[in-house]
């Protein structure tokens, strides 16, 4: 049961190796030069970031992915802000990672995950866009023959001040885009943001209206056919034979082909075509030891894992077990967290084209360059033969920042030289072949003092690690420190609590179902975990949950601001209306800190109405308010969603669930009125698309008990026959 | 082959009768923006109107559209002025991905026309599609912008 997946592991080194020295040399941004680079229109680069046209409209290149979260737009912002360019005036296109590779990494990193989007690319972006507006202004110094200090930028327009003569950057882009890039480049501080800050409407949303924004199951391609695909329903399983023969002659089919070891694919006019004879294609597996695998099987595994084998410690400070030993009070809980698949709206997909020369694949993807990499290595063409055109994301939460559905596409095409093909999943196959949330469960043993403060706290994570399947050589001498999300003694992902004695530690165990990274992550359930037993410690404590918190608090103030305000918008100090009861969780994610407030009523124990959130986020520095409004809101429908209604299960080796029929998701009927508030404190920079998601879950199961007197320490819901009032 | 109207205009689609209206406007007209989620009704991506109404496609066969007016995301804009809901989800900043988005809008189109002014409960229960990002909040305030225009 204890497998690697190889096929992942083999496509990471592959794929980085194949990359080879783009990756190799790290980034090395071109900030413009002698030599004039030209976009695709022939207008000039000023440097890579930046590309103005004669009529002064802005094309701002961004390299990491919009999949909804706005990361396009803060982008932009960000640049915008630095080159004192006319917004109104802003487009943004993608550069393609084969053109970054072929640049030494001109655009960096493009992987969109873990909430970096904009922290981990903040400065050079603004730096991009600051080195654009000094050689944009020294071009029209030059051109006037005045010192560049008496010159100024602001909407696009340059002014020498003591004349009052002015320009436009479309007047003098020919002329910067020649000059040497300034080597002496200084940001601007926060307090002179005019554009960052400022909850400034989406770039993307016009499109998206009125049905012409092209997803990637939308590309087309001259000639292109369609193909549908079956992969082996239990992980580690293989294709063993199928019966082409008795589908010979349907409509539309052209091909069936062998893809890897695991599946086969029909390939035909249309996708409906594909689909309907990969449904009438007889297919014989061999489903292998997994298929012996249960939900029951998996659980057992894991509750061993709770007293007993080896753990990796994630943080410690004084001695909890002997403190636990002479505790005055114990509390002890036992909680999980199961799987969850990332069910973007649209399934994975992926186009590909293949000649003996050239491989090019059109897909919606987290990270271009793993992408690209997937590419070279289905094709075995070298990178300057190789390119990934990146297109909307209907979805990606984590999802798509894996590349299984891309190499399958290349190796199908691979199989029909000249001819493009677009590989469609049906949401059956998505819900099948997903990358799950990790499945853990968690003992929560804890200390209180005859004064009833909390002086010890045991914390023992048994379960899955996404990094031994995704990406082992991240593992820290076997063990996976990414489990301790939230847990740690310090960084972007720190515990918020002092407590004289602690042991956080984590018991790994993999089962064979392939875990992912599930919007949020290892946060989910470590905040769960850690938010719901703190209600209960409070609770054996006599005290009110969120005084006790802020007595635990007291070092970390960013943590108790975002606890504070949550509190006084819902209205903690005064009672909760008749029959309407309220739960509190704060945590720190991604870099930024969180904190919800939930208001609930329940009827008959079963069914619940989450009346309110108020919900808030320090994330430092906040460039789109009105965007981190958005993921706030959202998050609540992606953790109550999971709280839920969430939870795959396992059956003979494969999981259950297998479309919305029973996976289900919450709907608008559902949705609380969420209250936002975006408190940035400034001076760093946490990420927004993720961390509040944790919180959504046991500030509802908080509440949940404060209504009933129950526990409630298993996910999801559903399984308990709670559900949505 | 069968004759269907969508957006007014005749396509002759060479499919099998009990083909879902959702593959034969993606892939036999070429209207690639209603969505496919799930294939079983469940999701609402692939919202359009039939007559009027506001129908899963994946759920109705081609011989059930024809001879009837469909009307997809691509058709909702009269005369280049974008509908009421479109210019509502723009002026609303709703869309995330955006890709549940044709859907939800023809649904709230079909939901206006019958309940110009609906109520939250209106809402609640006519809009059933789902929406993974979670744009509900500003579904909501944008239904009933486009309510009071």
């Amino acid at each position: 049961m204890n497998q690697m997946p190889t096929f992942n592991r083999r496509a990471f080194v592959i794929g980085a190796a194949a990359v080879g020295t783009g990756l190799a040399l790290g980034l090395d941004i071109p900030f413009g030069g002698p030599t004039v680079v030209r976009a695709a229109d022939g207008s000039p680069e000023v440097n890579a970031w930046v590309v103005i046209r004669p009529d002064d409209t802005v094309i701002i290149r961004i390299a990491r992915s919009e999949m909804g979260q706005g990361t396009l737009t803060g982008l932009a912002q960000l640049v915008a802000e630095e080159l004192e360019c006319d917004w109104s005036k802003v487009t943004t296109e993608y550069p393609t990672p084969g053109q970054s590779v072929a640049r030494k990494r001109a655009w960096g990193d493009f992987s969109t995950g873990g909430s970096r989007g904009i922290r981990t690319s903040q400065d050079y972006v603004r730096k991009g866009g600051a080195t654009a507006r000094m050689m944009l202004i020294q071009a029209a110094a030059n051109e006037w023959k005045v010192p560049v200090a008496e010159c100024s930028a602001a909407n696009s327009v340059i002014t020498h001040t003591p004349s009052g003569r002015t320009t436009t950057y479309g007047k003098v882009v020919e002329a910067a885009a020649k000059l040497p890039p300034p080597t002496d480049v200084k940001l601007k501080d926060p307090k002179d943001w005019k554009l960052v800050g400022k909850g400034l409407k989406r770039l993307d949303t016009p499109d998206k209206v009125t049905g012409a924004m092209v997803y990637g199951i939308d590309v087309k391609l001259p000639g292109m056919l369609n193909a549908a695909i079956k992969d082996c329903p239990v992980t580690g399983g293989k294709l063993t034979s199928y019966d082409e023969a008795k589908i010979a002659g349907m409509k539309g089919v052209k091909k069936v082909v062998k893809v890897g070891d695991t599946a086969v694919a029909v390939v035909a006019d249309t996708w409906w075509h594909a689909k309907t004879a990969l449904d009438a294609l007889p297919i014989v597996w061999d489903e292998g030891e997994n298929a012996k695998v249960t939900s029951a099987s998996i659980a057992q595994w894991l509750a061993e894992g709770l007293d007993s084998g080896p753990a990796y410690i994630g943080n410690q400070s004084g001695d909890a077990k002997a403190a636990l030993a002479g505790a005055v009070k114990k509390v002890e809980a036992v909680y999980n967290y199961p799987y969850q698949n990332h069910a973007t709206m649209e399934p994975m997909n992926a186009t590909a084209l293949y000649t003996s020369d050239k491989c090019e694949v059109w897909c919606g993807t987290q990270n271009g360059e793993a992408a690209f990499a997937a590419v070279l290595e289905g094709s075995g063409l070298p990178a300057d033969k190789c390119d990934v055109h990146k297109q909307m994301l209907g979805g990606g939460f984590g999802r798509r920042g894996q590349t299984d559905y891309v190499r399958q596409a290349v190796d199908i095409a691979r199989q029909m030289p000249g001819t493009p093909v677009k590989l469609l999943w049906s949401r059956e196959e998505d819900m099948l072949r997903g990358r799950y949330h990790p499945i853990t469960q968690c003992k929560m043993t804890a200390a209180l003092d005859a004064d009833n403060n909390l002086t010890a706290l045991h914390m023992r994570i048994s379960g899955q690690s996404i990094l031994f399947s995704l990406r082992p050589e991240a593992l820290v001498n076997g063990k996976d420190p990414a489990t301790f999300a939230g847990l740690n003694a310090d960084g972007d992902a720190a515990l918020g609590y002092s407590i004289p004695h602690l042991l956080v530690e984590h018991s790994m165990r993999n089962p064979h179902i392939i875990p992912g990274f599930w919007r949020g992550v290892n946060v989910n359930q470590n905040a769960l975990y850690l938010e719901c037993f703190m209600d209960e410690l409070a609770h054996a404590a006599g005290q009110d949950p969120l005084e006790f918190r802020r007595k635990l608090l007291t070092k970390h103030p960013k943590n108790l601001a975002v606890l504070d305000a949550v509190a006084e918008k819902i209205g903690w100090d005064k009672p909760a209306p008749q029959g309407v009861y309220r739960g509190l969780a704060q945590y720190m994610g991604y870099g930024s800190y969180v904190a919800a407030a939930a208001e609930i009523s329940v009827t008959d124990g079963t069914k619940i109405k989450v009346r309110r959130i108020a919900a808030a986020t320090d994330p430092g520095y906040a460039v789109n308010p009105a965007q981190i409004e958005r993921q706030i809101a959202g998050s609540f429908v992606y953790g109550l969603t999971g709280l839920f209604y969430g939870g795959c299960t396992v059956k003979d080796g494969r999981i259950e669930q297998t479309n919305f029929d029973t996976y289900n998701s919450m709907r608008i009927a559902e949705m609380p009125k969420v209250e936002s508030i975006v408190m940035p404190s400034g001076g760093f920079w946490g990420g927004v698309g993720e961390p509040t998601i944790c919180v959504a879950g046991p500030a509802v199961l908080n509440a949940y008990f404060a209504a009933t007197g129950k526990r409630i320490r298993s996910v999801p819901l559903r399984d308990q026959n709670i559900t949505f009032a | 082959m069968a004759n269907l109207t969508i957006n007014g205009k005749t396509f002759n689609v060479d499919v099998e009768a009990d083909t879902p209206l959702l593959w034969a406007i993606r892939e036999n007209a070429g209207l690639t923006g209603t969505k496919y989620g799930c294939g079983i009704a469940q999701c609402g991506a692939c919202t359009v109107h039939i007559d009027g109404v506001a129908m899963r496609s994946c759920g109705v066969q081609v011989s059930e559209a024809v001879g009837k007016q469909i009307t997809t995301i691509e058709g909702l804009a009269a005369e280049g002025a974008l509908h009421k809901v479109q210019q509502a989800w723009i002026n609303n900043d709703v869309p995330q991905c955006g890709y549940c988005q044709s859907g939800m809008i023809m649904a709230v189109a079909a939901l206006l026309k019958e309940k110009p002014k609906p109520t939250d409960q209106d809402i609640d229960e006519a809009i059933t599609n789902i929406c993974r990002c979670g744009t509900f909040q500003q579904v909501r305030e944008a239904i009933h912008a486009a309510a009071s225009v």
